[in-house]
């Protein structure tokens, strides 16, 4: 899993009909520093998270399994909402 | 998932049997400013996007799990067309 920054919406209309009520939101992840690291990418959401939040989020496959039984077409999805972080 | 806007289309008589009959088009991954980024990719369309259409496109495993690509070689999916990103 990694740490990333939410850092907007993605509204789209027509979408694939699994993912019909899904919250679509705009990643931006970090590094070590909490500095931006890498491209920024969509993601479903499956904890609830807004705009402004730090979260972690998984890649692949892996990113349906909160929606299951219901196969999700997602690659990237929140799992987590992080309240603090540090590297002791 | 990646933003991209579908640039162009492709066209393969020869191909997989399981992708006969799917439409097949040439993305550009961009940033959610619209900047382009990155190399070019072939996506199968299961939306009815078009050219200049700004697209969310799943890839890898997860492709197959778009609406009837269940099982086929695809590796990249357009899922859904980009109303707005709201940053």
């Amino acid at each position: 899993m990694q740490l990333a920054r939410v850092i907007g919406n993605v509204v789209a209309t027509r979408k694939d009909e699994s993912l019909a009520g899904l919250k679509l939101l705009l990643l931006q992840p970090l590094g070590a520093d909490g500095s931006d690291a890498g491209r920024t990418l969509v993601a479903v959401d499956a904890a609830g998270a807004g705009v402004g939040e730090t979260v972690f989020f998984v890649r692949g496959k892996e990113a349906s399994f909160p929606f299951y039984p219901t196969e999700v077409p997602a690659d990237a999805g929140i799992v987590g909402i992080v309240d603090h972080w540090d590297l002791g | 998932m990646i933003l991209a806007r579908i640039v162009g289309t492709v066209v393969a008589t020869r191909k997989d049997p399981r992708l006969v009959s799917t439409k097949l088009l040439v993305a550009r991954p961009m940033d959610p400013h619209g900047k382009a980024e990155g190399t070019y990719l072939v996506a199968v369309d299961t939306v009815d996007a078009g050219v200049g259409e700004t697209v969310l496109i799943v890839s890898g495993s997860s492709a197959r799990m778009a609406s009837g690509m269940k099982d086929c070689p695809v590796d990249a999916a357009i899922v859904g067309i980009v109303d707005t990103v709201d940053m």
